[in-house]
């Protein structure tokens, strides 16, 4: 008709370019997201990891100690008190003495015992409980070094070493140590094998670990099955009216509620109305189990919803009853998201704190718990009270835990991610 | 629009069935069938037979209630929220909405098949055996392998699949899948065997499978298929059903329906004027 009029093709091409363009904006901006979030990732790991670092090795020293049977004041090896109230810290005193004999004026002797920290007595009582035999002989071992020296050794190369109460001899005498080899740096075993403890050389994380442990534990063994017994009767048998409707709005409310009041919830109700004790990972889990619930519930029905209906128009067909359709069809399809819920669940759990303090489990524990009935803290909430310490030794155990959480965390993730592969063979 | 609601006046509320809805050895026996979802109505007092071994088609422009009707006569309805059934079905004279009959053994002696081929995401095996299992029709693996085997080969499916019985149900090809299903609907050895439209996502060489299967079938098995190809209905079945705006209005010999129906509205249908 009008010759002036660009053809079809040429408007299409035109606005090709264009689309191409969009698509280009559009791509551009979803790999600077990707790319912001990996670079927060990696400030976040960066900073841990260098502050964090230096807790997982301490600084040994190497003594030489006499466990003399009149130093230590045992007369007879086989009684138990005697050997519980023996004069280990003289013999390490000794041992300290013996090794810088030019240090004679009491103050700078006292200063000379602070090189050493006070587990060095701990580790020579359990000697002598485990081999009497080894009373009256002569001993060479590596016990730690007090928190400050190690620090003060560990930043000896910085622009800026850390000194802090140490005076002059001090540092001169851990560096004598440093030089001869009598001191050196090793892997940090007391952080994974002790609780907590007020001395920073010897606190660990084990009971935190093993608290979060059982806490977590408890709170899967009851969500799970709780939550997808929920889900599928929700889904599956609930008739759809005004109560179940009530009972929706209310799972999904629930699921915003701050954590913290559940931790009210569970101080009201399952400590002071059913009178469990305090502190223990049993009430831990299931303050974390109510929390956790309406993720799961949630993410469950989303997954049962998700399963073809044509399956179970297939299942029912053939004459499988509501039951066999559910267990043979709806929940191995379901499956991979129900986990994926529960996952996204326990993690929330393992990082919670707040609910936690609220039923006690912020209490200072040195003992590792046994069972879930045992007093016991977990890592989020050890992470709180040594981030409140002042020693510098524990703001770098503090990072060190934070490691240890993150750790654990990517140790589930990647279960999860194995698992759900696994069960989403979806041929 | 407009056509459709003249047409429903030109039948009429108390219109009559012509043809010959009912036979002498019945299987099936429908009378006075209504069905509603929720307020709506979508069949309007149905009564027709479908006899023994016979292959019934139905036929009609789409929305007119096939599936439906279809659907009332295992109960799939059941599954359905809000949908409600009235009227007398029986099935050998037992009552398929009666309160003492129970859905389970329906299923097993009734058995349908779907639109969309819609295979367990299990291996081929595990489809066919699933039927058996859960009815528990055998004690051991042989018997089972046994089932597996007949129900394929019955199927048409057996060589093309016999060396891969465990590859997923899921990776064969669309008519693969869909003989797969109907092996999987006989393995439970139902006396009939319901057709949704069963070729609808099907090329032609693979319908003609499924319809050389149907004719196959058709000597042990009573078969309703709802088809909207009016040459498939002309191939497969004996009598053929004509279906409007939720009412039946007429059932004939295929070969009638096809060359003189009796009714003007199946006239204009298969002449193609609607549909
Ligand atoms: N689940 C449902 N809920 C409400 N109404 C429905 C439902 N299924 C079908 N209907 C209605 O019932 C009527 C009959 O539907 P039906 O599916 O039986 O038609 P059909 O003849 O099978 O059509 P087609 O040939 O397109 O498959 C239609 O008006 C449809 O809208
Ligand atoms: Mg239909």
């Amino acid at each position: 008709m009008n010759s002036n009029k660009p053809s079809t093709i040429d408007l299409v091409n035109r606005n090709l370019q264009k689309r191409y363009r969009a698509e280009k904006r559009f791509q551009i901006f979803g790999i600077a997201s990707i790319g912001f979030g990996l670079l927060c990732l990696l400030v976040l790991f960066t900073d841990i990891v260098s502050k964090g670092a230096g807790a997982f090795t301490s600084h040994y020293i190497q003594l030489t100690v006499n466990l003399d049977p009149d130093d230590l004041d045992i007369t007879d090896i086989t009684d138990e008190s005697q050997l519980a109230l023996a004069d280990y810290q003289g013999v390490v005193r000794k041992a300290l003495r013996d090794k810088f004999p030019d240090v004679k004026k009491r103050g700078d002797r006292r200063k000379l015992y602070g090189l050493v920290s006070n587990s060095a007595g701990f580790r020579l009582q359990e000697i002598l409980k485990n081999d009497p035999e080894k009373l009256g002989e002569q001993l060479t071992l590596w016990v730690l070094a007090d928190d400050d020296i190690d620090t003060y050794a560990k930043s000896k190369n910085d622009a800026e070493p850390f000194t802090g109460r140490l005076n002059d001899k001090q540092i001169g005498w851990v560096n004598t140590l440093l030089d001869s080899g009598e001191m050196q740096s090793r892997f940090n075993r007391v952080l994974f094998t002790s609780g907590d403890s007020r001395e920073p050389e010897m606190a660990g994380i084990r009971g935190a670990l093993l608290g979060s442990l059982y806490t977590l534990l408890v709170t899967l063994v009851l969500s799970f099955p709780i939550g997808v017994a929920a889900a599928v009767y929700l889904e599956e048998y609930a008739p759809k009216n005004k109560f179940t409707d009530f009972i929706e709005v209310n799972i999904n409310n629930l699921a915003a509620v701050p954590s913290i009041i559940y931790g009210l919830l569970g101080l009201a109700i399952f400590i002071n109305f059913f009178g469990m004790p305090r502190s223990i990972p049993l009430v831990g889990g299931l303050v974390l189990t109510l929390m956790t619930l309406p993720t799961i519930i949630i993410s469950s029905r989303a997954a049962i919803k998700s399963v073809p209906p044509s399956i179970r128009q297939a299942a029912l067909g053939l004459g499988a009853s509501k039951m066999q359709v559910i267990l043979h069809h709806v929940l191995p399809l379901a499956m991979p998201g129900m986990l994926t819920g529960a996952i996204i669940g326990m993690a929330q759990a393992l990082g919670e704190t707040a609910p936690l303090l609220m039923i006690g489990m912020v209490a200072f524990i040195v003992d590792i718990p046994q069972s879930i009935m045992d007093p016991a803290t977990v890592l989020p909430v050890q992470i709180y009270l040594w981030s409140d310490s002042p020693e510098r030794a524990f703001t770098e155990r503090t990072s060190g835990a934070i490691i240890v959480l993150l750790a654990f965390l990517i140790l589930m993730n990647t279960i999860a991610v194995l698992l759900r592969r696994r069960l989403e063979r979806r041929w | 629009m407009n056509m459709a609601t003249n047409t429903a006046e030109t039948i009429g509320d108390n219109h009559q069935t012509v043809g010959t809805p009912f036979v002498d050895n019945a299987k099936l026996s429908m009378r006075n069938v209504n069905v509603f979802y929720g307020e709506k109505q979508a069949i309007f007092d149905v009564g027709m037979d479908i006899g023994t071994n016979e292959v019934m088609a139905m036929i009609g422009p789409s929305g007119c209630g096939k599936s439906t009707f279809l659907r009332c006569l295992n109960r799939m309805n059941d599954t359905i929220e809000g949908c409600r059934v009235e009227g007398d079905l029986n099935l050998e004279g037992e009552d398929i909405y009666g309160a003492k009959l129970d859905v389970v053994p329906l299923r097993a002696r009734v058995g349908i098949v779907f639109q969309k081929p819609n295979p367990f995401p299990k291996s081929i095996y595990d489809n066919i055996a699933y039927g058996p299992r859960i009815h528990g029709l055998v004690s051991k693996r042989t018997e089972l392998d046994e089932i597996v085997e007949t129900s394929l080969q019955k199927a048409g499916l057996w060589n093309e699949v016999k060396d891969r019985l465990d590859a997923p149900g899921t990776g064969l090809s669309g008519g693969q899948q869909q003989r797969l299903c109907i092996a999987r609907t006989i393995a439970v050895s139902p006396e009939v065997i319901l057709m949704d439209e069963p070729c609808s996502a099907l090329d032609p060489i693979a319908t003609a499978k499924i319809e050389e299967l149907i004719a196959e079938l058709s000597e042990n098995y009573t078969i309703a298929i709802v088809t909207h190809s009016m040459q498939q209905a002309a191939r497969v079945s004996n009598r053929t059903a004509y279906f409007h705006l939720g009412k039946l209005i007429e059932v004939n010999e295929t070969e009638k329906v096809f060359t003189n129906p009796d009714h003007q509205l199946t006239e204009a249908y298969i002449t193609g004027r609607f549909g």
